[in-house]
């Protein structure tokens, strides 16, 4: 493939960014709103035909036809930054399952959301939100960013783009930058994954500096060798012997290696919002709602999932790092799910719902092992990230017209709009079914799959997951029904009846709505594998359907149809059992609705452990010691200064004066000697 | 009574003293120039009289005093040329007064 | 051996110097300080002419007399007014001066005097004749002093301009 339509789905963001960004100010607030959706739509379709020829095209260079493989292909790879010959940071585009498949999500879901937003960064009045150029150069700086770090060649790459990503992520949850409550929200995410990021980057250093490379093709290359799919034999064994050989195999009890895939995994435990660097997530809701859709639904918060994905080889060789990655995600998946079922702000709910769903896909990929189904769980978890990508993303942006209609993001000023707002209605409970995992919807056929992966690996955490996948159900179905039903809609006096958004918020729901009804037909098996072999013979439209593990699925679809009821009996007329609930587990419902106390706990530890022990001490240190140093130089200079300043009088005859005692003084000593 | 040099040289060093006092002392800027006119002047008759003592064949200290003549008158026009311009500003020739460029 | 009327002649021109330069630099009026001046350069001259050079005596009266102590005159009566007398001094100025003065003189008298046994060198040689000073002035060989003449010259012009220059009203 020529490099030529790559470098242009990377460029055409970029340029969208400087234009925007620096001549939107100029422009009017439709033109620059047309600009940015119709450069999104562009680099969309560029984005399509590459993901297609890779995937379809049958190009020598991409899937290996004898044994049905899909290989990595580096499109183009240039030297950037030359410290020394073995230091080289590149930049370029690989081209593989995963990046294919990311290319397709990023960029879709990314055109919805420059699409919604014309529709929704204005008011009722058709007066457009202060900053709205602004605004659409953010998403095409995160949209670069984005797609520059799931095509990176090498992991400095991904490096260098994770950072952009995060702070394309700063800016545009701080967007509202007069409401204290974003700046502060804005703050939170960047300080807690910059603090994920120095994990990373370790991470980064120990592994390159062990292996001498950055490139992921060397890193994870995979081979087959007779039918059993395995790193390749030269990158294992090369990669073991060196972390065996090395100076510093042991660092307190984990090899290197386990150290630096650990580390690496806390840089996306950051960026994905996993226990305990989760705490950012929701308060980043203080954005605007597309941009909660775009970054922290569907795309950005999935990189950590991608980044484990993209270095997985690695993460096989280290059993331990796989065993952290399932309780983690697990936890996480759990703790999030128990938080979503008590929140009253909606974009809250979806944002610890994004949490648990996220930790499935950790989890997925926890459980994967090349021994069951192929590494079943890998292509369950980018399965599950696709799928979730567009009904996640379709929630929010339903979520959004919500807000946008009712001006408020708590559901108690909602209930009962069904009538008002059909499609958002329609939509909404379509992606409440693809997330309960309800057959035929998108969300059943992904976490079908991922239970499936994590009742190969373990029953435990299969019966743990599966209680999520109904608590999921459950919280889903209560927000469902206490926006739309719960009660009649009260409109307050004075105010028009909440109705429909225009076609340019409605027109994404419906597309993202159809998208989840259709994408859990997508034959992911043959697509996205960790070792890109292919798994079914032979594909049709209903190849996922014939490889539904019926005994798995039976079951997830048991437990989520009755969590639905249960929410269903609780939530749709207004009746007093939610009080009963509560009252029953007072506690537990406390510490639900303070998502346990989590926040509190960083308080406590930055403001009274960290501040008090360490920052204080170290900032008398400098008030006292060290700029008292420098102080009492500067007074000791003053003083001295002012002291003999009335030596420079001006006056000239003083001068003449001390002159005169000088010569004087070098004569009397002249004759002295001389006598 | 023998005429040797520190029979000159003395006087010529009461008149620097005298010099030096009246740069020291007076406020008059004129006064200045004429103490300043004194040292100088007093420094010539040394030249003279080292000339003519110890090298009475040679021109070295006469022409020495010439030229610092010379200057001194150069130096003298330039200098009531400044005081004159100083007593325009300021309508005073007090050294006292004449420090506002220190700021 | 000198001659007794010589000792009287210099006696005379000594006592004027030193009564001159004293009063010059103490009197209150400054117009006397400048007759006064003028005498102690009149004696300063005789000086000259007593050690036999009598062109640099000429000079002395001709420059220091003749121009530059009218200067003086010319400015004092442009900057002063008749019967000023300039305030009495400060008595810790007073003492600042005299005491450097006569510090001065102590350190620099005492040196002298201390070597008055070497230096006993008598007055000697002749008065250089006019044809000799004006070949020195205008040669350009050993001891001669064109170079400076000249540089003495662009100087005095540069000066004049600058006099103007600064004087000038604006």
């Amino acid at each position: 493939m020529q490099p030529v339509i790559p470098i242009i789905i990377l460029a055409l963001p970029l340029t969208m960014f400087l234009v925007l960004g620096l001549l939107g100010h100029k422009m009017s607030h439709r033109l620059a709103g047309i600009l940015g959706t119709a450069g999104m739509g562009t680099t969309m379709v560029l984005a399509y035909i590459v993901s297609f020829t890779y995937f379809f095209s049958g190009n020598p260079s991409f899937v290996d036809a004898e044994t049905h493989t899909r290989l990595q292909a580096v499109i183009f790879n240039h030297d950037w930054l030359a410290f020394t010959p073995s230091l080289v940071i590149r930049l370029g585009f690989l081209l593989d399952p995963i990046s294919a498949l990311l290319l397709v999500v990023i960029t879709t879901i990314s055109f919805m959301v420059h699409l919604y937003s014309n529709g929704y960064m204005r008011d009722h009045h058709g007066v457009w939100e202060t900053g709205f150029q602004r605004f659409y150069a953010f998403l095409s700086l995160f949209s670069f960013s984005m797609l520059g770090l799931v095509v990176a060649t090498n992991i400095f790459q991904m490096y260098i783009f994770w950072e952009l990503v995060g702070a394309s992520s700063y800016l545009l949850i701080g967007f509202y930058y007069t409401k204290p409550s974003a700046v502060s929200a804005s703050k939170k995410a960047f300080i807690v994954t910059r603090f994920a990021d120095l994990g990373f980057l370790i991470g980064i250093l120990i592994l390159s500096f062990y292996t001498g490379t950055f490139n992921f093709t060397d890193l994870t290359s995979v081979e087959v060798t007779d039918g059993v799919y395995q790193i390749s034999e030269g990158t294992a064994s090369s990669i073991k012997n060196i972390f065996a050989t090395s100076a510093a195999p042991v660092f307190m009890g984990g090899s290197v290696l386990t150290w630096a895939l650990v580390l690496i995994f806390m840089g996306g435990m950051g960026k994905s919002a996993m226990m305990p660097l989760h705490i950012w997530l929701p308060d980043a809701m203080e954005g605007p709602t597309p941009v909660s859709a775009l970054i922290h639904a569907a795309t950005m918060v999935v990189a950590g999932v991608y980044l484990v994905a993209r270095l997985f080889p690695l993460y096989l060789m280290e059993e331990m790092s796989l065993q952290i990655i399932v309780v983690v995600g697990a936890l996480t998946a759990f703790y999030a799910a128990m938080v979503a079922c008590t929140q009253i702000d909606i974009k809250r709910v979806l944002a610890f719902s994004t949490i648990s769903q996220i930790a499935f896909m950790m989890v997925s990929l926890g459980v994967a092992r090349p021994e069951f189904h192929h590494g079943l769980g890998y292509m369950a978890s980018m399965f599950h990230l696709f799928t979730h990508a567009m009904f996640k993303a379709l929630l929010f942006l339903c979520a959004g017209a919500l807000i946008h209609a009712i001006g408020s993001n708590d559901y108690t000023a909602m209930h009962g709009l069904r009538k008002h707002m059909p499609i958002t209605h329609i939509t909404f409970l379509i992606g409440c079914l693809a997330i309960a995992g309800i057959i035929p919807f998108a969300g059943f056929f992904s976490k079908d799959e991922i239970l499936t992966a994590t009742m190969g690996h373990s029953t435990f955490w299969y019966i743990w997951m599966s209680a999520v996948a109904g608590l999921t159900a459950f919280y889903m179905f209560r927000l469902y029904y206490l926006i739309f039903w719960w009660k009649e809609h009260k409109v307050p006096a004075g105010h028009h009846a909440p109705h429909d958004q225009p076609w340019t918020m409605t027109l994404p729901l419906v597309i993202l709505a159809v998208v989840s009804c259709l994408a859990g037909f997508v034959p992911m098996g043959n697509l996205v594998t960790w070792n890109g072999h292919e798994m079914f013979e032979s594909v049709n439209f209903f190849t996922n359907f014939a490889a539904l593990d019926w005994g798995v699925a039976g079951i997830s679809l048991a437990v989520a149809i009755i969590a639905i009821v249960i929410a269903t009996v609780m939530y749709k007329k207004e009746n007093p059992l939610p009080e009963k609930m509560k009252n029953l587990l007072p506690n537990l419902w406390r510490w639900c609705h303070h998502r346990f106390y989590w926040d509190e706990l960083y308080m406590f530890i930055t403001h009274k452990i960290i501040f008090g022990c360490i920052s204080k001490p170290i900032a008398w240190f400098d008030h006292y010691i060290v700029d008292g140093t420098m102080n009492g130089l500067a007074l000791l200079t003053q003083k001295v200064s002012y002291a003999i300043r009335g030596l420079q009088s001006g006056n000239i005859q003083m001068y003449v004066w001390y002159y005169l005692i000088g010569a004087l003084l070098l004569g009397a000593i002249t004759a002295i000697c001389l006598i | 009574m023998e005429l040797t040099m520190i029979y000159y040289l003395i006087p010529s060093l009461i008149m620097f003293c005298c010099g030096v006092y009246g740069f020291i002392t007076r406020r008059n800027m004129i006064a200045i120039l004429i103490s300043l006119e004194l040292m100088l002047n007093a420094v010539d008759i040394n030249f003279v009289v080292f000339n003519r003592f110890l090298f009475p064949g040679e021109m070295e200290g006469m022409f020495f005093t010439l030229f610092a003549i010379g200057l001194a008158a150069a130096e003298t026009a330039l200098a009531i040329a400044i005081i004159i311009n100083v007593f325009r500003v300021s309508e005073n020739i007090d050294v006292r007064d004449v420090n506002k460029m220190k700021h | 051996m000198e001659s007794v009327g010589s000792i009287i002649v210099y006696a005379v021109i000594t006592l004027a110097i030193i009564v001159c330069s004293v009063l010059a630099v103490t009197t209150r009026k400054i117009l006397r300080a400048a007759t006064y001046l003028l005498f102690a350069l009149f004696a300063t001259a005789a000086l000259y002419f007593k050690l036999d050079y009598e062109f640099l005596g000429a000079v002395q009266i001709a420059v220091y007399a003749g121009g530059i102590v009218v200067l003086f005159v010319f400015s004092i009566l442009l900057t002063s007014q008749p019967g000023d007398n300039s305030a009495k001094l400060a008595s810790k100025k007073r003492v600042l001066g005299l005491v450097g003065a006569l510090s001065m003189l102590l350190v620099a008298g005492y040196s002298l005097v201390s070597r008055a046994s070497f230096l006993t060198a008598t007055a000697s040689g002749d008065n250089p004749v006019m044809k000799e000073i004006g070949a020195a002035l205008m040669g350009t060989g050993h001891g001669e002093y064109l170079l400076p003449f000249e540089a003495i010259s662009v100087l005095l012009l540069a000066c004049i301009i600058g006099g103007v220059v600064i004087a000038r009203k604006r």
